[in-house]
């Protein structure tokens, strides 16, 4: 159970260790004053827009304690809608209305509230309740998303979405993360939750984990994981690649998630995505970055997002883990 | 230059000025490397007492002079109601002198030193310059044909005015003296008798020689009284000549109180005069000795270090530079080995406290404090309340967590329960805080894996920091701050794996 590799193992695996990640793709690609663009939400938002990348649109922003009392009347029109903190991590702090029933909100979960919960859960945002660091902060109204029902099955509650790893412009790696009674209905793969690795050439699965060791089944919903095909794969990560053009960051997590009208959606962005991705993927992501350099050390390298999309389709493939080479 | 070169510039750099000065300080100045060497120190104090009768008084007294192996430092001379001044004598020697118009009675006045190994002067005697050639004595009938027969065996028995002065002294001691001998000095003479006898004929051999009265630091007992040399001028040189062992040099251990026609102390205008002298040694701390030798010879290293700061400051100073060791053990148990911590420096803190607890009391209140205060925060929670009320109220919690356990803590006799005070307040609420919140959005198990990360942080920082070699290296050797620096810029760049990635990427690795 507890075994160990030799650093000479894992560096010919081609792992990627937290230090080499913080200084050698954070420190060097990622320019600090870049940072707010992705730590704000609500500035993610506004850079989606500018850019023309698909996302949730906003309703509204609540930023005082005294706009509540409009807020009744302004979310009338709006029957479903999802509140966040514009600073919240981990997902905590998000509130989603799946419908009416008169006066009162449904929750997805079939349970109703009242708008004084309503208004409390935002005055807890307001106040920093789920903010890093508890600074004030300010609550998010956007639309909800229609999840496309891809994933139906596979996770136990929660929402499935997919992480791509984007180097210098180049999708490098991917994956979704599903939860699980384990991980208490968060994504969040170090509390239990199945990491997938998704092909980047094709969007199916290559293969699961949870808590470090491979699963072929969702332990809650039985569903065979090895089934995961994600439709309109290329916009997904065409839609990353974008992402990075947008923000700036040469080392990039996107979290997109796909709606069922819309298609592929970003929800948010990261400028420190983890390494576990490695795992769920069953390979190092060394060579892939070295595959990039290269490429951008010699001439001709592509330069908009769709060309550097599809080089990484071409390249980036397979469980064999490594490089494609021409 | 990359910034890859830079550094490694800078680190070279940093390890050079830190194990330099360091070792400038070892083999330079003699401080030592290890804790606890210790090095043998003398006082050595001349007292002179007599009875004033209402006259002026003046006493001059001869000072101890460095010596080539001894390093003499004044430290205090009293006498009450007396002045006092320091007169350099013609050439060699120092004279103490007290003064007072008027003084009745009993008095006594006192110069006290401190003397200490690895003198710098070249000789003392260099000091004297070259003599005069001495006037021949006058010896009567009976002892002219003694001493010249003694003097012409000596003659033929060495080769220059040393070893002359040698062979002088060892017939003159020798312990069955020849007929010559006996007659020149009579039956059971005196040292004095003898060594002034071995003066005059020296000096009847043209033979400049003087007479160097001083103790024998290895020697003295509490109460002293002075011991003879003479020193000899011999080609160009005065040398030192133990008259009684017949050995030459200045012994290591002598220290010279009174050369020449120099008097050993004189009283003016009081009656019934006396001189004592007392040694003690002590061992004192090698590095002690170290410094006080080198802010003697002036070293700037010393002048411009912590040492010169009051004694409280220095203190201070001692706590302070063991911080950059614990921040040393954060970076390698997080950089290195891949420990979760709570709080950057948190665990630095905690072992400070640690520190001044006791490690095992440390522990026990830090887990009861943390653990109360969770579970009352975990309350606060469902209050809703905004983040500086609910610190402030967490803050309040602590300080009343403090009281009651010092309280009950000392009611059933549990007293280490009183140093629950030492962990500072404002931390401590910030670590519920922080816990707290990781409880909720990451689980049970992270708060676990955090703050036992965190406790076994402190501990190793705590078992560094108060390793009495670590201890001691920090404080007298500054200058090792910046090998810390240095290592700890290299981890700073440091883009290898850490030890917990060996296992958390382990199947990965095998799986080809």
């Amino acid at each position: 159970m507890f075994s160990i590799a030799s650093p000479r193992q894992l560096k010919r695996a081609g792992i990627v260790g937290m230090n080499r990640r913080n200084v050698e793709l954070i420190a060097r690609n990622n320019p600090r004053h870049l940072y707010p663009l992705v730590d704000d939400k609500l500035r993610t938002k506004q850079l989606a827009q500018d850019h023309g990348l698909d996302a949730p649109a906003l309703i509204g922003v609540v930023r005082q304690t005294g706009q509540i009392r409009e807020l009744q009347d302004f979310l009338k029109p709006h029957a479903q809608f999802v509140i966040k903190p514009a600073r919240g991590s981990g997902g905590k702090g998000i509130l989603v209305v799946a419908g009416r029933d008169g006066s009162k909100y449904v929750k997805p979960s079939g349970g109703l509230i009242g708008f004084d919960l309503v208004s409390r859960h935002i005055n807890n945002i307001l106040s920093g309740l789920f903010s890093l660091g508890g600074k004030p902060d300010v609550a998010m109204i956007e639309s909800m998303i229609d999840f496309d029902p891809v994933f139906e099955g596979y996770t136990f509650e929660g929402v499935p979405d997919i992480r791509v790893i984007v180097y210098k412009g180049f999708p490098l790696m991917a994956m979704t993360r599903l939860s699980t009674s384990a991980s208490d209905g968060k994504a969040n793969l170090h509390q239990g939750a199945v990491g997938v690795g998704l092909d980047i050439a094709t969007g199916k699965a290559l293969r699961a984990v949870q808590n470090g060791a491979p699963v072929s089944t969702h332990p809650d919903t039985g569903a065979d994981l090895a089934g995961i095909a994600v439709p309109d794969w290329p916009a997904v990560i065409l839609l990353a690649a974008r992402c990075q053009v947008a923000s700036g960051l040469g080392y990039l997590g996107a979290d997109i998630v796909l709606d069922r009208k819309a298609g592929p959606q970003v929800l948010e962005l990261n400028a420190r995505p983890g390494l576990a991705i490695q795992v769920a993927n069953g390979q190092g992501m060394a060579w892939r970055l070295d595959a990039v350099e290269e490429l951008i050390a010699g001439n001709g390298a592509p330069q908009g997002p769709a060309e550097r999309a599809e080089w990484a389709m071409q390249h980036f493939t397979g469980p064999a883990g490594g490089v494609a080479k021409e | 230059m990359t910034a890859r070169t830079q550094l490694r510039i800078i680190v070279a750099a940093l390890l050079i000025i830190g194990f330099g000065v360091a070792a400038f300080k070892h083999f330079q100045l003699g401080f030592p490397v290890w804790p606890g060497e210790r090095e043998t120190v003398w006082t050595a104090e001349a007292k002179v007492s007599f009875e004033a009768k209402g006259e002026p008084v003046q006493v001059r007294m001869s000072l101890p002079s460095s010596t080539n192996s001894l390093l003499v430092l004044d430290q205090g001379t009293a006498g009450h109601g007396f002045g006092y001044y320091v007169e350099k004598g013609q050439g060699y020697g120092r004279t103490g002198v007290w003064e007072a118009r008027d003084p009745e009675g009993a008095h006594s006045v006192y110069h006290r030193a401190r003397i200490y190994r690895g003198g710098s002067r070249p000789d003392v005697f260099a000091d004297l310059g070259a003599p005069e050639v001495p006037e021949p004595p006058v010896f009567d009938d009976s002892e002219s044909a003694p001493a010249d027969a003694l003097l012409a065996e000596a003659h033929a028995y060495s080769a220059n005015a040393k070893g002359l002065a040698i062979q002088l002294s060892q017939m003159i001691w020798s312990k069955q003296p020849s007929q010559s001998v006996n007659v020149l000095l009579g039956e059971d003479p005196s040292t004095r008798r003898k060594n002034a006898m071995i003066t005059r004929l020296l000096h009847a051999a043209a033979v400049p020689t003087v007479s160097v009265r001083g103790m024998f630091l290895d020697q003295s007992d509490s109460t002293s009284s002075l011991s003879e040399l003479l020193a000899v001028w011999s080609e160009e040189d005065w040398v030192v000549i133990d008259p009684k062992t017949g050995e030459a040099d200045l012994p290591d251990l002598f220290l010279p109180w009174q050369i020449g026609s120099q008097s050993l102390f004189e009283v003016e205008g009081a009656e019934e005069s006396e001189i004592r002298f007392s040694v003690t040694s002590d061992e004192l701390a090698a590095s002690k000795v170290a410094l006080n030798y080198g802010s003697y010879r002036g070293a700037y290293l010393i002048d411009f270090s912590i040492f010169s700061l009051p004694v409280e400051s220095q203190n201070a100073f001692k706590t302070l530079l063991l911080i950059p060791i614990g921040a040393l053990v954060v970076v390698v148990l997080r950089n290195l080995v891949g420990l979760q911590t709570s709080g950057t420096f948190m665990p630095i803190l905690i072992a400070m406290v640690f520190v001044q607890t006791e490690l095992v009391t440390g522990l026990i209140l830090f887990v009861v404090v943390v653990s109360i205060g969770l579970f009352i925060r975990s309350y606060l929670t469902s209050l809703n309340l905004l983040l500086v009320p609910r610190i402030a109220a967490v803050l309040i919690v602590v300080i009343s967590l403090y009281i009651f356990l010092s309280v009950i803590g000392f009611k059933i006799g549990i007293t280490q329960a009183l140093s629950v005070t030492f962990f500072p307040m404002v931390i401590i609420s910030w670590t519920i805080e922080r816990m707290s919140v990781l409880a909720e959005e990451e689980g049970l198990k992270d708060v676990l894996l955090q703050g036992g990360g965190s406790l076994l942080t402190a501990v190793i920082a705590y078992l560094f920091m108060t390793n009495r070699h670590i201890e001691f290296w920090t404080f007298e050797f500054p200058e090792l701050l910046l090998v810390v620096l240095a290592v700890i810029l290299l981890i700073g760049q440091y883009t290898g794996y850490r030890l917990n990635e060996l296992w958390r990427f382990e199947p990965l690795a095998k799986e080809k």
